[in-house]
């Protein structure tokens, strides 16, 4: 399959990168590491007049330390995520779930940013940066935004960008001491998630002191289960847990699709939130 | 149009492309390089499997301007003097083809996997390949010919010369 025809740009400074998104309008589509847009072009399920390959702009790749933040590149690839020691240690849930993304040879080329500017909700890396309560940063020709990862995803494949402003990183509090652990549901290696879980917890003394829930593709975009974290505060042994995991649907509003009805993704939520939290914690 | 320089198997080519052009197409349409087979076309099964720039990549989800600068090694480019690989003589060794489609994407995938764990488990070779998909052997056979080159049992040369000359 050959993607419809573009005009092709590959700007060489983040201001260059700016610029010409803004004045190619709605028209334009970023491309990073091509993983997600070249399918849909290939699909010929998007049309762009242009396409701005940001991929050779230096300065958006690489992990550093800001105090109690990490600052992920935007594109950072996949494989260089879970590589990196400084993610490992201090924002474990990432490294973790960016290891089931796809497979080594899409990883290889695929951006952490480039996965959450996509903002397909059946990503595995979206309700990651959620759970991590995360920050993204963007750049535009006003200047640097930084937008919570909880008001980035605004609808199916949407996310609050404007069209001349790029994600250039990502800010991931550290979470030394945190368990954690991504629980997904897959037809087969390398398909979407049919739900997936992110699960962080906290403990104290052996019980859960705090626990944040994200979900894939429980909705048009990720989602946090406030339920879930509420019942599961005070948990302490795998029978509570699967107590709390129960109320991992409520609110949420999943599709139906090919794969499965909005009642087994709700099935699949509620199963998926235990086991991810069980295998947080190690109580299971 | 629009120029790039690309190095392919070791050969440097200069050529103006359409932007939109894959980077699989430009090897097998422009190149004539038709060892890297075209499989799925949806970036799942991993057939179009190359090394670009010392990682793997699958070929129909890389436009060839994105190769511009970078440096290409197909299935084709792995002998040396007509002499296979380790890797290719154990696919041959412990028939880990049948059709053959998915052997060059296995091959650079393999070469990949190898490269980051040189003694994988059998498990670590399964999840390692799981970008490339099978429909023949049911996989065994190709997790035995990536741990044997893993475990150094290499072909004999005279059985590599003799499969050469059933192939040339």
């Amino acid at each position: 399959m050959i993607p419809p025809a573009f005009d092709y740009a590959r700007p060489t400074s983040l201001d260059e990168a700016v610029r010409t998104l803004a004045e190619a309008g709605e028209d334009a589509k970023v491309l990073a590491g091509g993983q997600s847009l070249l399918p849909l072009l290939r699909l010929r399920l998007a049309f762009p007049e242009l396409v701005v390959d940001v991929g050779r702009i230096p300065g958006l790749r690489g992990v550093r330390e800001d105090g109690d933040t990490l600052v992920i590149g935007a594109l950072t690839t996949h494989h260089e995520v879970i590589q990196d020691p400084l993610v490992r240690r201090h924002a474990g849930l990432l490294a973790h779930a960016t290891e089931t993304v796809a497979d080594p040879a899409v990883r290889h080329r695929g951006t952490l940013g480039g996965s959450l500017a996509h903002a397909d909700p059946a990503g595995d890396l979206p309700a990651v940066v959620l759970a991590l309560e995360a920050e993204l940063v963007a750049v535009g020709p006003g200047g640097r935004r930084t937008i919570p990862a909880r008001e980035f995803f605004a609808d199916y494949l949407q996310s609050t960008l404007a069209p001349d402003e790029l994600l250039v990183e990502i800010r991931v509090p550290k979470r030394d001491g945190w368990g954690f652990h991504y629980e997904k549901f897959h037809r087969v290696a390398q398909s979407w998630a049919m739900v997936g879980v992110a699960a962080l917890v906290r403990r104290d003394d052996g019980h859960i002191a705090e626990a944040r829930i994200a979900l894939t593709n429980m909705g048009a975009t990720p989602l946090r289960a406030p339920a879930a974290e509420e019942a599961l505060t005070g948990a302490g042994d795998a029978a509570a847990v699967a107590r709390a995991a129960q109320s991992a649907a409520e609110g949420t509003r999943p599709s139906r699709d090919a794969s499965a009805s909005p009642e087994y993704r709700a099935h699949l939520a509620r199963v998926l939130t235990k086991r991810a939290v069980l295998a947080a914690t190690g109580m299971g | 149009m629009t120029h790039i320089s690309v190095t392919v198997d070791g050969t440097t080519y200069e050529d103006e492309v359409e932007p939109r052009l894959l980077l699989v197409h430009y090897l097998r349409d422009r190149l004539g390089l038709t060892g890297t087979p075209i499989g799925c076309d949806t970036s799942n099964c991993g057939a179009c499997t190359v090394e670009l720039d010392g990682a793997s990549v699958k070929s129909c989800t890389v436009l060839a301007v994105q190769a511009d600068g970078g440096e290409v090694t197909t299935v084709q480019g792995l002998a040396r003097d007509g002499e296979w690989t380790a890797l290719q003589c154990a696919f041959h060794e412990r028939h880990a083809l049948q059709c053959g489609y998915c052997t060059p994407g296995m091959i650079m995938a393999a070469r990949d996997l190898l490269r980051e764990n040189p003694h994988p488990t059998s498990d670590e070779v399964r999840k390692g390949l799981e970008g490339n998909l099978c429909r023949c052997t049911g996989y065994q056979n190709i997790v035995r010919a990536v741990l044997a080159v893993a475990e150094g049992e290499t072909a004999p040369a005279g059985q590599a010369a003799s499969a050469r000359e059933v192939t040339a």
